[in-house]
């Protein structure tokens, strides 16, 4: 019966070539470690985020008057609208834990390089419209912070020469942050950017699929047709796109040996997802801020405002540049930066494990400014954070510059043909 | 496919015409999605100008109005802050107000129309939030001078003339909006002298 189902859908679209193809046998490589849990993890946060954002705007009221009230009404009359919120605001942290923890496997493995330059572009445009949409949907509450946070952000716009103020009075649709401004970021946060993200996904996926996944050692393990003897091959049947053009080596289809490794990151994951959602929703005051639990009040700066967590890094490159708009420049800088990380790095050692003792020590000095600048940037402006958060700065710029010069001509360790047992 | 009887050059030109008025076409769709982003009708007839009384502020007293949204400060300053004002010139970006930050009448040494009354944008220049007004502490940031603004998100400093001290992310002096006086003590803020 399932059986003639199958053939009689398999007829009409590919479903069986697409699991196997995708899943049953995509070959890949039998190291994966605890770096590769966060690809999936982040997928099952925006599962996460889409569910619970639906049934949030089922109950949430996209006005100026009614927004903040209309979030106080979820959190204490909806039946379960406080547990479907606080889903959706640990998710939104939580997706950037998770992405950060990504990126870093990314870096660390030398999983940009060359030929995975696009699959790392599309993952920077993911993390682009992943920030776009933190910030979007942080308005939404109708908090002072989220009014405060959101008019911060929105002056950037304003140092753009000539047309500064024109264009923020156009993004806002008023002289102030008003809710014309809020009705149009819910629609970009409901509609716009979920329908990008998603469609940035599906092609980082495809792309990861074309070119296959990198892993610790940084080996290819798909070889050049006809190299490989057959009894060295991997065992397994993989997908006639992958073994036609390729030899596979030290590999295992993605299901069932990877989905059941990543049901157990996802069951670690769920473990200290549940425990902050249900003890400590407000993250201790870093993923739902104080201030925000007053409505937005236009006449009212908070004493201290501070983005959110995840946006530290980049907002304390934002003020510890004592020049408004170079600040800007140095903000979207860094992050520009991180799109072109394939083209810093000169090398072809893919695996810090092979590459030189300076590569090492670089990629801990970045991830250290890194963290700094994400604490800073949660903390008030006083005059020693900023001389830390420059000094952070510059290692984060550092950390490019450094790997360009000195990734032509590294000192590696010689890779091996293949993965170790 | 060599045996296809094709005609390259029509083919390139019917591609380039329809690629030119696709183009025009999607420009002329564009207009209305980015025009609807603007202010609409009713925002801007909320951006009326607003009267305020200035009669029954002390001196040194400060009032905050509200002008499109946005916290006007009106500060009547006491004598002695206006002679002070000539006194920290040199701790100053933009002493002489040479940036366009004021209407051409307010571009004085103590940036207003009437000495005593300074109108400025209670909006800190850099980004955007609510500097605060310290009269008589002010010193603890600044030494020697006993009033001023100071922001509190990322320690920007003014005068008491909505003039920026050096050292700070704020780039430019407070904005003085467009004001004018319509009777000795009513204060027009959006409406400019000389407009009426």
């Amino acid at each position: 019966m399932l059986t003639n189902f199958m053939a009689w859908m398999d007829k009409r679209l590919p479903l069986t070539d697409a699991w196997n193809k995708h899943l049953a046998q995509y070959p890949a490589p039998k190291n994966f470690n605890f770096w590769y849990f966060f690809g999936s993890l982040a997928m099952l946060v925006l599962v996460n985020q889409i569910l619970t954002g639906v049934w949030l705007t089922m109950s949430y009221e996209p006005s100026g008057d009614g927004a903040f009230a209309s979030i106080e009404y979820i959190m204490r009359d909806v039946d379960y609208g406080w547990l479907l919120r606080y889903m959706h605001s640990t998710g939104a942290s939580a997706f950037f834990i998770v992405v950060y923890l990504h990126m870093m496997r990314g870096l660390m493995y030398g999983s940009y390089q060359k030929p995975r330059e696009l699959l790392w572009i599309f993952g920077m445009l993911i993390f682009l419209v992943l920030m776009a949409e933190a910030f979007m949907g942080y308005l939404l509450p109708w908090g002072n912070m989220s009014y405060w946070g959101a008019q911060v952000i929105i002056s950037l716009f304003g140092l753009v020469p000539i047309i500064g103020d024109d264009l923020t009075l156009w993004i806002r649709g008023d002289y102030v942050i008003s809710g014309a401004t809020l009705n149009r970021f819910f629609a970009l946060h409901v509609i716009a950017m979920p329908l990008v993200l998603v469609i940035l996904v599906f092609l980082h996926i495809l792309a990861l699929h074309e070119v296959g996944s990198n892993n610790p050692e940084g080996i290819e393990v798909k070889k050049k047709k006809g190299t490989i003897p057959l009894e060295e091959q991997s065992k397994f049947e993989f997908h006639k796109q992958y073994t036609d053009k390729y030899d596979i080596v030290d590999s295992v289809p993605f299901h069932p040996y990877y989905s059941v490794k990543d049901i157990m990151g996802v069951a670690g994951f769920l473990i200290l997802f549940c425990w902050v959602m249900f003890f400590a929703p407000e993250g201790g005051g870093y993923f739902i801020e104080a201030p925000n639990f007053d409505p937005a009040n236009g006449l009212k700066t908070p004493e201290h405002i501070a983005p959110v967590w995840y946006f530290g890094p980049f907002y304390t490159i934002l003020r510890v540049v004592p020049n408004a708009s170079l600040g800007a420049i140095a903000m979207f800088g860094s992050i520009v930066a991180l799109f072109l990380v394939p083209w810093f790095d000169r090398g072809v050692v893919k695996s810090v494990k092979y590459r030189s003792k300076l590569h090492l020590l670089n990629l801990i000095q970045f991830s250290i400014c890194f963290v700094v600048l994400g604490a800073l940037g949660t903390l008030p402006a006083t005059p020693t954070a900023n001389l830390i958060g420059q000094i952070a700065s510059l290692g984060y710029f550092g950390f490019f510059i450094a790997l360009w010069f000195y990734s032509k001509n590294e000192k590696c360790k010689p890779v091996p043909m293949r993965i170790s047992d | 496919m060599s045996n296809v009887p094709v005609n390259n050059g029509r083919r390139r030109f019917l591609t380039a015409a329809t690629v030119v008025v696709g183009g025009v076409g999607v420009a002329g769709v564009a207009v209305p999605f980015i025009g609807s982003w603007n202010p609409s009708a009713r925002a801007k007839a909320a951006g009326a100008p607003v009267e305020v009384n200035v009669g029954k502020i002390e001196p040194g007293q400060l009032i905050r109005a509200e002008w499109r949204g946005k916290p006007v400060y009106v500060v009547r300053r006491t004598e002695a802050t206006l002679s002070g004002l000539a006194k920290h010139d040199d701790q100053l970006r933009d002493p002489n107000s040479e940036k366009a930050q004021q209407p051409a009448y307010a571009t004085n040494a103590y940036r207003s129309i009437k000495p005593e009354f300074l109108v400025a944008l209670g909006v800190c220049t850099h980004l955007g939030c609510a500097p605060t007004h310290h009269g008589g502490d002010f010193d603890q940031f600044v030494d020697g001078v006993p009033n001023g603004f100071f922001c509190p998100c990322h320690g920007s400093k003014f005068d008491m003339a909505g003039r920026v001290f050096q050292g700070v992310p704020a780039p430019l002096n407070l904005v003085v909006p467009e004001h004018s006086f319509t009777s000795e003590d009513t204060l027009l803020i959006g409406v400019g002298q000389g407009e009426v």
